[in-house]
């Protein structure tokens, strides 16, 4: 059904199946309920009549509820249908009731035959001839662990890498990064392996774990109680919209006043500030303008110069005494150092950052002076991609920290150091065998390693350098295809031999893509397993605030799809037997282990038993239990959990409250962090193009758009990547809004739809991240910073009209998105 | 919508005669007469709501009307340029719920971007895109009213809803 005809949807009747969900599109991870019941069915509108207790014999008021067209659909289980509403949980104090734009459609994007998700792999897909077919799982494990096996056995585990997710939420959770792990760690034992978003196997927040910070050290409510907020690079209505919205939002807005008042009794207390450091003026800066504008400083630095803003503001703060002296003294390591090398004049600091000397100093006065009465300012650090995707990750995280660590805002209530997050989290692996990262990217362009697993993830869309990146893959995987189109009348051990051949002999690159959809990358590829999505299997995921949830299973996977874990663990257990029928018993042990039945089995095998293991979930993993999480309904428990008690898991809402940093000696580190200009690679590119291509996403497209590219409401919106230009920079080169325009530099080329936008700087851009239909990855530089993390936000490119899309024009509204 | 006409809708729990333009067609009758000139066209009985005329209509201004019950707020505005899906003489007419899909909050009209905008959640809808949602956290854009024009008497008539009203489990209560 196109959109916005529906006019009506059924209720659940007052005995339909309630069970709990965890929105898994962002980190934030709100709470709903997904109410089934049988298909043809359906519940009264009386209050008695139907399960959401309601009386829809009336109109009812507004914010009472969330109840859309997307949030029903028709699903499969046991060969039965049933129909299911999936709506926002009020009694979850993450969302209080809220929903996103992303989460309000979880119901629409479930396998449905009826509907665009129709499209989702049902069975194992094999490249074979010049075509794909269905094939069986035992066929597929044949030829997936028969290449395996030859490659590790000849040349040993660095031939084989992969592609794959570390998190949780769809496609992700602590039973799929175990299941995935163990094999690639423990059984296959390769290093050779990069992360869904960038190209190595490397920590986003390295420098703050470095110092002995997680990254995730505070609690929603934390955002409640700051007496200032400063968010890095971060733009949370659009991708952290229910912190935003539920926890922030009322600070600003003085609606928790009260709240700080009874927490902390002696202390000066006021609706909160925020100060956001970010180039652009982001749709949550323009609310929060909109709302209070005295209450908000928006320090609009130049692009990358992050770094140079923290070590004037720590030298300024030093200077005027309004460090904490004693926490310093007593529970951290390396000040001086730190500042020494830090140290910049506000001056300095302002011709580097462009923001004048005034507002550096109001700035620090709002989040460093100490209070009226007299006690250190509350304030929280939130930062994202603006810091993590910037320039030099690990250099901006260090300067950051250094000024947390000096004002003691971590560790107190209504403090703390945090990623706002992408996706959510839910890590539980073996450690990784490398001794440091690999830059897998270029091991591919290199010609290097001959056979790739794409687990859940589409780099295609999603990496620097993209352009280069797409064509030598694909071109190393055409060898095989060619292999595999000549092995006519061939059984599977021909297959296996002629794919052997040409990865070994001619340069190929043997490419399988485990997902839910045919993907981009799959289009390279020469097998596709279909895996499941929560719903479909129960998973158990944190958010940002390290929430642990159980999402149940209510719905079949389309047709033999299995979870990520048990695609595995038939890996490894087809390898095992493989290395039985030869009798080779050590390489037989290395694949031993997956005897599990159940997403549970592999949850029990990883998260509950953390010895030796890297796990979110800490020591004390083996408290968690499905039973137990499932008791904690949509609020759950946050980890790490201290105790179970009188039927309740007990957690921890802030880490470091006892001053025991995560480091040898307990003692959190300065680390020194001077400001050193922009990577030389990418000062070529900033000298020599017109347009800085500041790329990142918009709330209606969640990630590489797998779902969204099928669902209408999102690409009527967005045929194409937009691409924010100002309108006189626009006017100049002939660019209208709904004009398609190439954007180009020395390392590529891609296309977007021209979105003009007043709020721009004059040489500024904004193009959304990730698109199915317009890449920015492409014009990426290959720089990164010396853990291989990229450098996505400093491209520089010119731009050139191509066409006009007068479809575009005419159906995509191109209003200003910021609330003005 | 301007300020004076959604303080009376509120004031006045929503009562149809909010603009002196409209007025509502008894909904039983109008099912009946609906379901016989346009069979098929909507699973619900939506009645036929005479809006006014078309002349009548100031250009860029926000007129409220209820449709296709009291319950339900509604604007309808004479862009004063043709739009897609618009109705009239110049095809310049649209006709929107001001409950946002969201979580049902009243949506104010803005004469100056001619988005509909809500205050709860932000979320903003395009009054010349059939209503679409320009950014916002809801996940439906803005139900469209559908319009017919009979040039003889240069009248407005509402005859059904594209998309769920908020608060609603069927346009029709």
């Amino acid at each position: 059904m196109s959109h916005n005809e529906q006019d009506r949807i059924p209720l659940p009747p007052a005995d339909a199946r309630k069970t709990n969900m965890t929105c898994h599109f962002c980190i934030v991870g709100c709470g709903y309920h997904v109410y089934k019941w049988p298909a043809g069915t359906e519940g009264g509108r009386a209050p008695d009549q139907n399960a959401l207790g309601k009386d829809f014999r009336t109109q009812q008021p507004p914010l009472s509820g969330a109840m859309t067209p997307a949030m029903v659909n028709t699903v499969e289980e046991n060969g039965k249908k049933y129909h299911v509403m999936i709506v926002p949980d009020k009694e979850c104090e993450v969302n209080k009731g809220l929903t996103s734009t992303r989460g309000g459609q979880m119901a629409s994007i479930l396998y449905n035959a009826d509907s665009p998700t129709r499209e989702r792999l049902k069975y194992p897909r094999l490249y074979t001839g010049d075509d794909w077919i269905d094939v069986s799982w035992e066929e597929a494990m044949q030829v997936y662990a028969g290449v395996t096996k030859r490659l590790l056995d000849s040349f040993g585990p660095d031939a084989i890498m992969f592609n794959v997710f570390d998190h949780g939420g769809a496609g992700g959770g602590f039973e799929n990064t175990w299941g995935t792990g163990k094999l690639m760690f423990s059984s296959i034992q390769t290093e050779m392996v990069r992360i869904h978003n960038r190209p190595a196997y490397n920590s986003e927040c390295h420098a703050t774990r470095d110092m002995g910070i997680g990254e995730l050290n505070n609690s929603y409510e934390d955002s409640e109680l700051s007496d200032c907020i400063v968010f890095v690079g971060a733009n949370s209505y659009e991708t952290q919209t229910n912190y935003f919205l539920a926890h922030a939002l009322p600070n600003l807005n003085g609606e928790t006043v009260d709240k700080k008042r009874k927490w902390f009794k002696d202390e000066h207390v006021e609706a909160g500030r925020f100060i956001f450091i970010d180039p652009r003026r982001s749709l949550t800066t323009a609310i929060c303008e909109n709302l209070a504008k005295d209450r908000i400083l928006h320090l609009r630095i130049n692009p990358g110069t992050d770094t140079a803003l923290f070590n004037g503001l720590l030298t300024y703060v030093v200077d005027q005494g309004w460090h904490d002296k004693a926490f310093i003294e007593k529970h951290t390591k390396g000040f001086e150092a730190a500042l020494k090398a830090n140290r910049m004049s506000l001056d300095e600091c302002a011709k580097i950052t462009g923001v004048p000397v005034s507002e550096l100093k109001k700035a620090a006065e709002w989040a460093y002076k100490p209070k009226k009465s007299g006690h250190h300012s509350r304030t929280a650090h939130l930062y994202e991609k603006g810091i993590i995707w910037g320039n030099d990750n690990y250099r901006i995280q260090s300067a950051l920290v250094d000024l947390v660590l000096a004002t003691h805002n971590v560790g107190r209530r209504g403090t703390g150091v945090c990623r706002l997050g992408g996706h959510q989290e839910g890590y539980a692996r073996p450690p990784y065998p490398g001794k440091r990262p690999i830059y897998i990217d270029q091991e591919i362009i290199k010609g290097n390693g001959k056979m790739l697993t794409v687990w859940g993830c589409n780099a295609f869309q999603s990496t620097l350098n993209a352009q280069q990146y797409r064509q030598v893959l694909t071109r190393r995987a055409n060898i095989v295809r060619e292999a595999l189109a000549n092995a006519r009348g061939g059984d599977v051990q021909d297959m296996v031999n002629a794919i052997f051949d040409a990865v070994t002999n001619r340069g190929g690159l043997f490419v399988t893509t485990i997902d839910l959809y045919p993907t981009k990358f799959a289009q390279a590829s020469h097998m596709m397993l279909p895996a499941t999505q929560p719903g479909e299997m129960n998973l158990t995921s944190m958010n940002g605030e390290r929430r642990m949830r159980l999402t149940e299973k209510f719905m079949d996977p389309p047709g033999i799809a299995k979870p990520d874990c048990l695609i595995a663990a038939d890996i490894a257990n087809t390898l095992k037997a493989m290395y039985e029928a030869e009798g080779n018993s050590d390489m037989a042990k290395r694949f031993s282990g997956y005897d599990w039945k159940t997403e549970e089995d592999a949850f029990n095998d990883g998260f509950r038993k953390p010895e030796g293991i890297d796990s979110q979930g800490g020591p004390t993993g083996d408290l968690v239990t499905y039973d137990r999480l499932r008791g904690m309904g949509n609020n759950g428990v946050q980890l790490p959990v201290r105790e179970y008690k009188n039927g309740k898991l007990i957690g921890t809402e802030m880490l470091y409250t006892d001053y025991k940093f995560s480091t040898p000696d307990g003692k959190a580190h300065f680390k020194p962090a001077p400001w050193t200009g922009l990577p030389a690679p990418v000062e070529v590119q900033r000298k020599k193009y017109r347009f800085w291509i500041n790329n990142g996403r918009t709330n209606h497209i969640w990630q590489t758009a797998y779902h969204d590219q099928r669902i209408d409401f999102r690409t009527k919106r967005y045929p194409m990547a937009p691409i924010e230009i100002n309108p006189e920079d626009a006017k100049e080169l002939g660019i209208e809004s709904g004009d398609v325009v190439e954007i180009y530099n020395d390392y590529g080329s891609t296309y977007a739809m021209a979105y003009l936008e007043p709020d721009m700087k004059r040489g500024h851009t904004f193009m959304m991240f990730g698109y199915f239909n317009g890449n920015a990855g492409d014009v990426v530089t290959d720089w990164t910073d010396r853990n291989y993390i990229p450098y996505y936000k400093g491209t520089w490119a010119n731009i050139r009209r191509v066409s006009s899309m007068e479809s575009y024009k005419e159906s995509v509204s191109f209003k200003r998105r910021r609330y003005v | 919508m301007s300020n004076l006409s959604r303080r009376n809708f509120i004031k006045l729990g929503g009562a149809g005669a909010v603009a002196g333009v409209a007025t509502v067609v008894p909904v039983k009758q109008s099912w009946a007469e609906s379901k016989q000139r346009n069979p098929g066209a909507t699973t619900l009985p939506y009645p036929k709501v005479t809006i006014g005329k078309a002349g009548d209509l100031p250009e860029n201004q926000a007129v409220s009307f209820t449709y296709p019950d009291e319950m339900s707020p509604c604007v309808v505005i004479r862009m004063g340029a043709p739009v897609p899906g618009g109705a009239g003489p110049n095809g310049d007419i649209v006709a929107y719920s001001t409950l946002c899909t969201h979580m049902g909050c009243p949506v104010s009209y803005d004469s100056e971007s001619r988005n509909f905008k809500c205050p709860c959640h932000f979320s903003v809808f395009d009054s010349e895109k059939t209503g679409q949602m320009v950014t916002g956290q809801a996940t439906e854009n803005l139900p469209r009213i559908r319009l017919s024009y009979d040039e003889k008497t240069d009248t407005l008539t509402a005859t059904g809803v594209e998309g769920l009203i908020y608060g609603r489990q069927a346009n029709i209560i």
